[in-house]
């Protein structure tokens, strides 16, 4: 087993070259292979000099938290332990990283809620660690089936969320992700979410770099707080927090820092735009005048139904969003351009998505926006189901 | 009060939400413009030589010698502050300090307006101070105050200061020294 003092400029504790994330993104050289979205993860994590996991079993995530076990046996990963339940396991990953280690962790569905309160704590002590959501439905009676209603409860705990549509964008995603949390002026926890089962347990294709190479270790001498010691000065601010204090003034501290988070997650754009190739993807018909706006799988099942159409003679385009937080407004303000109709396909029954295009595009543009098609509770989203949806607007009372 | 920078009056402003983000590298920012490093630099030594009670605060990165950068730039702050005839008013650590500030002798993130106001501080350089803790200053104190901050960064800079200068390390303290001498014998100061 290799130890972090092993650790040179040129090569990691494993052995590995370290490169930077543009080389590992955009010039190294790939290989064909055949994965599922857990194996996937666990070679990205392989590549990223992780210094710390902790892991709490729930389906769909449970092998992917196994297999980046099996990295630590293998001396890729510095620590890694298995947490007594996922509220432990969120404190414990932020006790790793606000004591300067790199750290990842996976949880799905109910282990997100009961975890919750941490998230807010994460993006709070400026935190940059990454979660991989494997979403799954939360409702009961209990149900594993895919469904990502559990990302509506995290899109205000101030951390960043992206979302992966397959297998590939996992892990060129969860490269990029430690990239961007970890930038001085952004230095905020990521989430990196994908559809459970949907991706986690699917084989696809995928494009990897050999795995020889791994990203530079992370700099907490660089982060915008100091490696917290909660009991010295300068880093005390956890063991003595101005808002517990009755003084006159801790109202503009915490609103300030509140801000400041969200400031955070706003400067991460211009490194998301680039890691990440645009903050939004566009496919179909530029000059459409429909428009589907999606996330994860949901845009695969979108681009088919726009194909669909394509063959009905009705052009369409779709806009897959890759991050939700921090939104990217100006993406799809300019994407929506001669568009007049938009349709947000979903896999939850509240159709968070729908509410987050409403709330940030209003008084934007002049498109109606349909909340749907969406399925809930492990159903899938076949293309037949948005046609309909289409057709019904756009042909009223004759359907498909 | 509170009328300079990009968001205006605001309880808490961030400028961000004002699409103003912190300058590329090499560039520095000046309000709402990227402009070149020395056109920032010469403009920050203008207003600390021209505005009252001009004050350094200089932050933990830079009071304790834990490398040898950090002894370098203490060094050459001190000279700054004699340059630019400014008073320095240390950020020891991030506690807040109950049960009550004293503001004659240091600032504090948590309420860095009463040291601003207590001194009637019209324009002042955050040096030195981690990232996080100048941002919450500098929200604060364009929420708060007339003063025009200045923040000397070594990272990426902070948009929530009037004027950012980023990537600031002994190298660039030399140059914004020499510059500031330049525009002191150009004003007769």
């Amino acid at each position: 087993m290799s130890k972090i003092t092993d650790m040179t400029k040129t090569h990691n504790w494993s052995g590995q070259k370290l490169v930077s994330i543009d080389h590992m993104l955009f010039e190294a050289p790939r290989t064909k292979h055949f994965m599922t979205g857990s194996e996937v993860l666990k070679e990205a994590v392989k590549r990223a000099t992780v210094d710390a996991s902790v892991s709490y079993p729930i389906t769909p995530q449970s092998e992917a938290a196994h297999l980046i076990g099996e990295l630590w046996a293998e001396g890729y990963v510095g620590v890694y332990f298995r947490g007594e339940n996922e509220f432990g396991v969120m404190s414990e990953v932020a006790g790793c990283s606000m004591a300067g280690a790199r750290t990842i962790t996976t949880t799905s569905g109910p282990g997100t809620l009961r975890a919750m309160e941490n998230f807010a704590q994460w993006s709070g002590t400026r935190a940059p660690m990454q979660l991989v959501l494997m979403a799954r439905g939360i409702n009961s009676p209990l149900t594993i089936q895919p469904d990502n209603l559990e990302v509506q409860y995290l899109l205000e705990t101030g951390c960043m969320i992206w979302y992966a549509e397959n297998v590939q964008e996992l892990f060129d995603m969860s490269l990029a992700a430690f990239t961007v949390a970890e930038q001085p002026d952004v230095h905020v926890p990521i989430i990196t979410a994908v559809d459970g089962f949907f991706v986690s347990h699917t084989r696809e294709a995928v494009e990897l770099p050999e795995d020889d190479i791994a990203l530079h270790p992370y700099d907490p001498y660089a982060a915008p707080l100091p490696p917290i010691d909660s009991e010295m000065p300068p880093g005390r601010f956890l063991r003595d927090p101005f808002v517990m204090k009755s003084n006159y003034i801790s109202y503009a501290t915490h609103a300030s820092w509140q801000w400041e988070i969200r400031s955070a997650v706003e400067r991460s754009k211009r490194y998301a735009r680039h890691l990440l190739k645009g903050l939004v993807h566009v496919t179909g018909n530029e000059d459409a005048e429909i428009a589907f706006v999606t996330c994860g799988t949901a845009s695969n099942q979108a681009k088919e139904g726009q194909r669909e159409l394509e063959k009905l003679g009705i052009k369409s385009k779709v806009i897959k969003l890759r991050t939700i937080r921090p939104f990217p407004e100006e993406e799809l303000e300019e994407a929506l351009k001669g568009v007049k109709h938009v349709f947000v396909p979903e896999f939850n029954v509240v159709g968070w998505l729908a509410n987050e295009v409403k709330a940030k595009l209003y008084g934007k543009v002049d498109v109606n926006i349909h909340a749907g098609p969406r399925v809930a509770g492990g159903m899938s989203l076949p293309a037949e189901a948005i046609i309909q949806e289409v057709m019904e607007v756009v042909n009223p009372g004759k359907g498909a | 009060m509170a009328n300079q920078g990009p968001a205006y009056y605001s309880p808490y402003p961030a400028a961000t939400y004002e699409g103003v983000i912190t300058p590329p590298e090499g560039k520095a920012l000046l309000l709402e413009d990227v402009v070149d490093e020395e056109t920032a630099m010469r403009e920050v030594a203008r207003v600390m030589l021209t505005s009252e009670n001009a004050t350094i605060f200089p932050g933990p990165q830079v009071l304790y010698g834990w490398n040898e950068e950090a002894k370098k730039k203490a060094t050459l702050i001190k000279e700054m502050a004699d340059v630019l005839n400014a008073k320095m008013i240390p950020m020891y650590d991030y506690r807040p300090k109950y049960p009550k500030i004293d503001a004659e002798v240091e600032i504090n993130p948590n309420h860095p307006n009463l040291t601003i106001w207590h001194n009637n501080i019209k324009a002042a350089i955050f040096i030195g101070v981690h990232c996080h803790y100048a941002n919450v200053a500098l929200k604060i104190v364009r929420a708060e105050t007339d003063c025009y901050t200045i923040a000397i960064c070594g990272l990426s800079g902070h948009e929530d200061a009037m004027a950012t200068l980023r990537d600031q390390h002994s190298h660039e303290l030399e140059k914004f020294i020499k510059i500031a001498k330049e525009v002191k014998a150009e004003l007769g100061k």
